[in-house]
């Protein structure tokens, strides 16, 4: 059973909400597996529960049904081994940045390593996004570029078994954006990292993952299809710009979102 | 966010206005200074002229009133220059003691002072860590609030009489009062900082794993701290207000006790000069604290 290829199971998951109005029915019958050292992201439009399911693998929500497991084991709660990025960075404004990643290496490490080592931890992550120099800086001094950067280190720096990320470049420049997805890309090549990443991004989704799962529209949402993405890393995004497996997995993403699943705004209304 | 934090619905003490006018005041010195440094300024009388002037009328249309009433008097009711020369001599000599009954308006001040510091100090001790609890822990935010909601709109002057009966003694008795009084916006805006919390944090907490100590610590202290503050500044508003009162009943040394010592002398003046004194202290306080709550006020992650 200690399979890779099912480093992550998600098996038969169903997450109900109580709201004023009664029960809300968000995600059913929701299965995947996910493989060691993939990246996945999900996609579908906002309100399809995306968010939802990143929570239950995050722990940081129970399912109503099913279960989910990580490395064989049940997902009973949030913990460092599944490291979060949020969408708006959560940084602490009280703490700097080196100060914020620190607190996250002291709580894995501190019982195992002696503080010049959880320095030195805290140093490599900002190092790792190209952050050095901001290192002292208080989180309202530097940009939402930089934040989701600290954001990043921060749950690197835990060296998480699952980074889980949910639109961590969704409140960006499309520059600024495509510049932190570029880093990502090498960041991943480097950790070998399991990542699963919300995105409502076409382009982002194609970019960076081996596969993409796309959710139909909530409410009672599920994934509608997956799309695995067979692009040789590492992955250049000018040149992928033409290429032909490129173009075909974008359209059957946008297909799929604007084609099949696109009566979203009539059902909202 | 953080406007809300200085305006939260607690904010019923009508110390509010002091403070926004306060806070308008002090603003807009700071720019002026600066562009005085730069070479050959510009300089806008006509802006000048509306900050200063509207407040001095004020004052001068204060003034008007207070002088035609005085003259309109007939029950000896002092006009601004009899009050001010009064004052003089009041001032001139301020820590002067003349046994219990007869002591300068500074010892009443400082004597005053120090009732709202123990009964607040106090108040602060028990009322910031209940705060928190109370916003920690859903079983006791709800085993506690029917108690608050009782207890809170009671005017802190009506636990006088057990305070005297408790405590047996007037200056406890008043120090009580004074708790009483300050407790309560320190609890409620604690424990309501405490569940605003962004939920962004505890869940950063969540993952994280931290300790309780740890949330405490790096999380909930400093994102609770602005919201305590204002609690605090709040408490301190309203025991300003109480002493007064308090003190005007249990006697002793105070300025409470001196504006009543005052009637009983007939001396309006006095008890005119008190009204000021006791206007001034109030605001030195309110401005002291507002500084200290921007100063432990962060960017708070927008959601």
């Amino acid at each position: 059973m200690n399979d890779d290829s099912k480093y992550i199971q998600i098996q038969g998951v169903e997450q109900r909400f109580k709201t004023a109005k009664g029960s809300f029915l968000a995600l059913r019958d929701v299965n995947l597996n996910v493989a060691k050292g993939e990246f996945i992201t999900l996609i579908g439009h906002s309100g399809c529960g995306k968010s939802t399911l990143l929570n239950l693998v995050a722990g940081l929500t129970t399912p109503t049904q099913g279960t989910l497991l990580c490395a064989n084991r049940e997902i009973k709660g949030p913990g460092p081994e599944r490291a979060v990025v949020f969408q708006n960075h959560s940084l602490l404004p009280w703490l700097t940045c080196h100060e914020n990643v620190y607190l996250a290496v002291e709580r894995v490490f501190a019982s195992t390593e002696s503080k010049a080592q959880l320095k030195a931890r805290t140093e490599a992550a900002l190092a790792l996004v190209g952050l050095t120099a901001a290192a002292q800086k208080r989180p309202g001094e530097i940009s939402g570029g930089m934040k989701q950067r600290v954001g990043i280190a921060r749950a690197l720096s835990m060296e998480p078994k699952v980074l889980l990320m949910d639109e961590p470049f969704g409140a960006l420049d499309a520059l600024t954006r495509a510049k932190l997805q570029d880093e990502l890309l090498g960041i991943v090549q480097k950790t070998h990292s399991t990542v699963v990443m919300v995105t409502h991004d076409v382009d982002e989704a194609v970019l960076l993952s081996d596969r993409i799962v796309m959710l139909t529209n909530g409410p009672a949402a599920t994934i509608g299809e997956v799309l695995a993405v067979d692009i040789a890393r590492p992955r250049n995004r000018v040149e992928l710009a033409e290429d032909p497996v490129y173009v075909h997995a974008r359209k059957a993403v946008i297909d799929f979102l604007y084609t099949r699943q696109a009566h979203v705004e009539k059902v909202a209304a | 966010m953080v406007s809300a934090v200085f305006h939260s619905p607690l904010d019923a003490a009508p110390v509010m206005p002091v403070a926004a006018k306060n806070v308008a005041a002090a603003r807009p010195v700071a720019p002026a200074r600066q562009v005085e440094s730069e070479p050959r300024p510009p300089r806008d009388f006509s802006a000048l002229w509306l900050r200063v002037l509207p407040p001095l009328l004020g004052f001068a249309l204060l003034i008007l009133i207070w002088e035609l009433v005085a003259m309109k008097s007939t029950t000896g009711f002092p006009s601004p220059l009899t009050t001010w020369k009064q004052a003089l001599i009041v001032f001139s000599d301020p820590f002067y003691s003349k046994g219990p009954n007869d002591q300068g308006v500074g010892w009443n001040v400082l004597s005053s002072l120090q009732r709202v510091g123990l009964g607040f100090g106090l108040a602060a001790a028990v009322g910031i860590p209940a705060g928190f609890a109370i916003g920690r822990f859903e079983f006791l935010s709800r085993m506690f609030n029917p108690l608050i909601s009782l207890l809170r709109p009671v005017s802190p002057l009506a636990w006088l009489p057990i305070g005297l009966l408790v405590f047996k003694g007037a200056n406890p008795a008043a120090i009580w009062t004074i708790f009483i009084c300050s407790i309560w916006p320190m609890i409620i805006n604690t424990a309501v900082g405490v569940q605003r919390v962004p939920s962004d944090y505890m869940n950063v907490a969540k993952v994280l794993n931290l300790s309780e100590w740890k949330i405490f610590t790096k999380i909930l202290f400093p994102a609770v701290l602005p919201y305590m503050l204002t609690g605090v500044r709040l408490a301190v508003g309203t025991a300003w207000l109480v002493i007064v009162a308090a003190e005007m009943l249990t006697g002793g040394v105070g300025i409470g006790f001196w504006v009543w010592d005052e009637w009983n002398n007939l001396n309006v003046a006095n008890i005119i000069i008190a009204i000021f004194v006791i206007g001034i202290v109030g605001l030195v306080l309110e401005f002291a604290l507002i500084r200290i709550a921007t100063a432990f006020t962060f960017e708070e992650v927008k959601s």
